[in-house]
């Protein structure tokens, strides 16, 4: 303290405040209980001293009048917007005597626990769950197409997730010598000005085009990215597997792969058979073969060579072929013919020469063959995508094809390409797909997790419910009823829930909801109890979303709110009689454990950086055994190779190759409904200022972003008669919206972009208004249930609609 | 005779400038400015190139209200625009200085508000 009653804390920017995924530095200001100022903290490695301006506006944030500062219990009916103030111990006491009623009568999978983007909440409701005894946590969006999605498809590819190398794994950063500057960097559907995902820095990216970097542009939008480009493919959006189809024909035609790789560390030489057109196994060659090991051909002794799955290795002196066909004798006496994964994996690519691609993706294929070649020669070079990956049904096809990509020319967890990330330290806190927490749920609980049984990559590695089948099964409660849920920093009606009248319903069908926030939002106005929360700055947290390892630190508390992290304590401790943790910093001990630090340890350092050797630091953890649990070299992958070829998509009787497939609801998949519908109607697009359906009463952003934009180009709105600024609906079959059309050569003039995300705080909580959350909802024109084969993905980037001036008496409300 | 002053002022790399508006905010922070106010605007300006071909540049601008953080420069810190930029393009100091960092790079601006 430096003035009487002034303290300044160092903390870890992570949720309820910039919203986000977090990971800045901040230092802030608290006078006599108050915060007068958050500040970029500039000796830390990460942000160094830069912050965003919804950080900047946290003053505004934590004290603003309309916070929630008390526990409310629903007074009148639910959604008349009466409420009435409770302590916290009635709310607690109220909270577990129907919840545990709720459990005895119908079992606690009948409890669904919702959340939004990714935050420092995620922990505390498994914890919550799971005691509970419930394994469906859900996340609103269709296909839970955000993300998580994008890191299943990873872990059945190549066994680990990954992002792009901007030095974060130094605290020297871009000055430490084992840092290569990447030279390209694809920018895949992202436009990281205005957001940070992926818990990375979006501004790294930035960084490194000042020193040299030359980036390439995958974006249907002229997004600043785009502008500055190399190569910029402006593709129709959902396309974007063809386009990643029509690079590796290139590369693999052009001979642009790093051969070395693909023989050593894909599947490529496993065989395949041409009767089933399944994995050759050992189990086909000999009676007791095992399942689990595949077969290559040994070009030396001309005979099949068995890959040991558990040692990794072919038997001595075996050299496998990676191209051709051979012919072997099985088990049962017959012979099969059989081909190389990469002669198949060949045959594949070239189905999609680039006049194809062109004609798929309207994207020239002079212009798809040169950003091609320019990423193959580019060394390294990385690629960084964004959500349109999660947000088509063919997904998992679309990552397969990228992820293809990065590892066959090579730029696999080397230095400046895409590097594996894995948690600082192996400590989770904030558990992702194919990784474990401290909490898990029961076996017994699990079994019922929803549409597992439907969906493998789910049941493999996911760790929701499939949000779609949630939402069916709410109005049919098969195979068993839904009851209550629990909604924490989850707005499914102002934005996250597709289709949002139908989540209104089926809210409305529920017995028993607990929603808790910051703020009233219109899906708080449908619950029965409503749990004021803390932010960022309230409250005592770690953060090992890859690295560094960091703690939240309270600077301050606001009277009447609590962190998630101590009201899923207290209801855990209430709902399971065998609860384990004495207090909250036992708790985050335990999860810093593999660090072998305590949290009050980690508290003194305030960041710490795994060190060389550690498998959650880089690079080439594949050749020293870093990756895999048995210590060998390879991946974590059932063959332990990159698996070009899918085994895991070969058993859930999925295309085991990378695909495109045409969107459901596109000009060339629905030619009916683009007849009324001629545009092509994308959301999603990122505010800089403002983080999904958030920050809508803070005065500072919302000067500076106030109204529901679509994007329109000028010959299109001039078609339309459309104006700058001029209030439109955008309509299709699903529903409509209103919007200001912000008229701009930003899209092209066969698709317009509509932001999402919007509701209006400052009108009436109370049901029809719900604050405005039906007016501006882009939401309202797409649907829930087209989600992809493996449950993955929803189309969301890729509608179609037609947009008109709206009457003077539609905009009096705007 | 007191020599004078050197006047100060924003060098501001526009080529790099993303339209993240942390500017915006941290002078409205830093001076408690209303929603609407303060000491810098970001325009947004799209050019239409030929063939077809637009780019999207930003340019933070210093308005009437900019003081040049005289308090917080005084006191070794940066500005607190210059502190926060996510895309680290702008600083501050004497407009001499700065006028010769032009030299070394294209699509630069210098501002003397003061």
């Amino acid at each position: 303290m430096s003035e009487s009653g002034v303290k300044r804390v160092r903390t870890t920017s992570w949720s309820a405040g910039p919203g986000c995924h977090g990971g800045c530095g901040v230092v802030a200001t608290v006078k006599d209980g108050r915060l007068v100022k958050l500040e970029g903290d500039p000796e830390h490695p990460w942000n160094q001293g830069r912050l965003c301006s919804r950080a900047l506006a946290m003053t505004q944030y934590v004290h603003h009048p309309d916070r929630l500062r008390t526990p409310l219990k629903r007074a009148g009916e639910r959604g008349e917007g009466k409420w009435e103030a409770i302590s916290w111990e009635e709310a607690y006491d109220l909270i577990e005597a129907r919840m545990k009623a709720i459990r005895d009568e119908h079992g606690p999978e009948s409890f669904l626990f919702t959340i939004g983007t990714g935050r420092d909440i995620y922990p505390w409701i498994s914890l919550l769950a799971y005691t509970y005894g419930s394994p469906n946590i859900v996340f609103g969006l269709s296909g839970n197409s955000c993300y998580a999605t994008r890191i299943s498809a990873c872990k059945m590819v190549q066994g680990d997730y990954m992002v792009f190398d901007a030095a974060q794994w130094f605290p020297d950063r871009y000055d430490d010598p084992r840092w290569v500057q990447p030279e390209c960097i694809v920018i895949w559907g992202y436009n990281i000005p205005a957001s940070c995902p992926d818990n990375l820095f979006g501004h790294w990216i930035v960084d490194l085009m000042k020193r040299g970097t030359k980036i390439v542009t995958i974006d249907p939008r002229l997004s600043w990215f785009a502008s500055r480009s190399e190569h910029w493919l402006q593709l129709r959006p959902g396309t974007d597997a063809a386009i990643a189809m029509g690079f590796l024909h290139v590369i693999v035609n052009e001979g642009l792969y790093d051969c070395a790789f693909v023989e050593k560390w894909t599947n490529a030489a496993h065989l395949l058979r041409t009767d089933t057109g399944r994995l050759l196994r050992e189990s086909d060659l000999r009676a007791g073969g095992a399942t689990a090991n595949f077969v290559a051909w040994d070009a030396v002794r001309s005979a099949p060579a068995v890959w040991d799955a558990a040692s990794q290795a072919y038997p001595a002196g075996a050299q496998p072929l990676l191209e051709g066909t051979c012919e072997v004798a099985l088990a049962d006496g017959g012979r099969v013919a059989c081909e190389t994964v990469w002669t198949a994996f060949r045959r594949e690519v070239d189905r999609y020469p680039l006049d194809r691609v062109a004609e798929i993706t309207m994207v020239p294929a002079e212009q798809v063959r040169e950003a091609a070649r320019f990423y193959a020669k580019a060394k390294p070079a990385a690629i960084h995508w964004g959500v349109p990956i999660d947000m088509t049904p063919n997904m998992t096809p679309t990552a397969h094809a990228l992820a293809a990509l990065w590892c066959i020319t090579g730029n696999l967890d080397v230095p400046g390409g895409n590097v594996l990330a894995r948690f600082a330290f192996n400590a989770v806190a904030y558990a992702l797909p194919g990784t474990k927490s401290v909490f898990a749920p029961s076996a017994e609980a699990e079994a019922k997790r929803i549409a597992t049984d439907r969906y493998g990559i789910f049941k493999k590695f996911s760790l929701r419910a499939q949000t779609d089948v949630t939402l069916e099964q709410i109005f049919t409660g098969e195979p068993y009823p839904i009851k209550g849920m629990w909604m924490a920093a989850s707005n499914l009606i102002g934005g996250l829930g597709q289709d949002p009248k139908r989540w209104v319903e089926a809210l409305k069908k529920l017995d028993f909801v607990v929603a808790v926030d910051l703020f009233h939002t219109p899906s708080t106005q449908l619950a029965d109890v409503v749990l004021p929360a803390a932010s960022f700055l309230e409250k005592d947290g770690v953060r090992s979303w890859w690295v560094p390892l960091q703690t939240i630190n309270k600077a301050m508390t606001v009277e009447g709110c609590k962190p998630d992290i101590e009201i899923g304590f207290e209801l855990a401790r209430r709902f399971d009689p065998g609860f384990q943790w004495e207090s909250i910093h036992d708790l985050l001990d335990d999860i810093l454990k593999p660090s072998g630090m305590t949290f009050g340890e980690l508290q003194e350092k305030g960041w710490a950086f795994p060190p060389e050797g550690h498998p959650s630091a880089p690079y080439r953890r594949h050749e020293k055994g870093l990756l895999r649990p048995d210590g060998t070299p390879g991946f974590c992958t059932p063959s332990g190779r990159v698996e070009l070829y899918s085994t895991l998509r070969e058993e859930w009787g999925l295309e085991p190759f990378p695909i495109f497939e045409e969107p459901p609801l596109s000009p060339l998949s629905r030619p009916d409904l683009a007849a009324q519908y001629p545009l092509i109607l994308s959301t999603g697009r990122r505010s800089p200022v403002l983080y999904h359906t958030e920050h809508r009463q803070i005065p500072w952003l919302r000067a500076l972003d106030p109204d529901p934009i679509v994007e329109i180009h000028p010959a299109t709105a001039s078609e339309h008669g459309i104006g700058a600024g001029e209030w439109v609906w955008v309509e299709n079959s699903f529903g409509k919206a209103l919007f200001k059309a912000k008229v701009t050569l930003e899209v092209p003039t066969w698709m317009v972009m509509a932001a999402h995300g919007w509701w209006f705080p400052e009108e009436p909580g109370a049901e029809p208004s719900l604050h405005g959350a039906f007016r501006s909802n882009a939401n309202n024109l797409l649907p829930m249930g087209y989600q992809g084969k493996d449950g993955q993905g929803a189309p969301i980037k890729h509608g179609l609609c037609r947009v008109y001036k709206a009457t003077p008496e539609d905009v009096i409300h705007a | 005779m007191r020599e004078k002053k050197p006047r100060n002022g924003l060098l501001i790399d526009y080529e790099f400038c993303t339209g993240c508006k942390a500017c915006v905010v941290a002078c409205a922070q830093e001076y408690g400015w209303p929603a609407g106010q303060g000491g810098m605007r970001v325009t947004e300006i799209l050019q239409e190139l030929p063939k077809g071909r637009g780019y999207l540049s930003f340019l933070p601008f210093p308005t009437e209200s900019c003081v040049l953080c005289a308090g917080r420069t005084r006191k070794g810190l940066k500005t607190a625009c210059e502190q926060h930029c996510l895309a680290a393009v702008i600083r501050h100091g004497p407009v001499q200085e700065l006028a010769r960092e032009m030299e070394r790079k294209p699509r630069m601006v210098l501002w003397a508000p003061r």
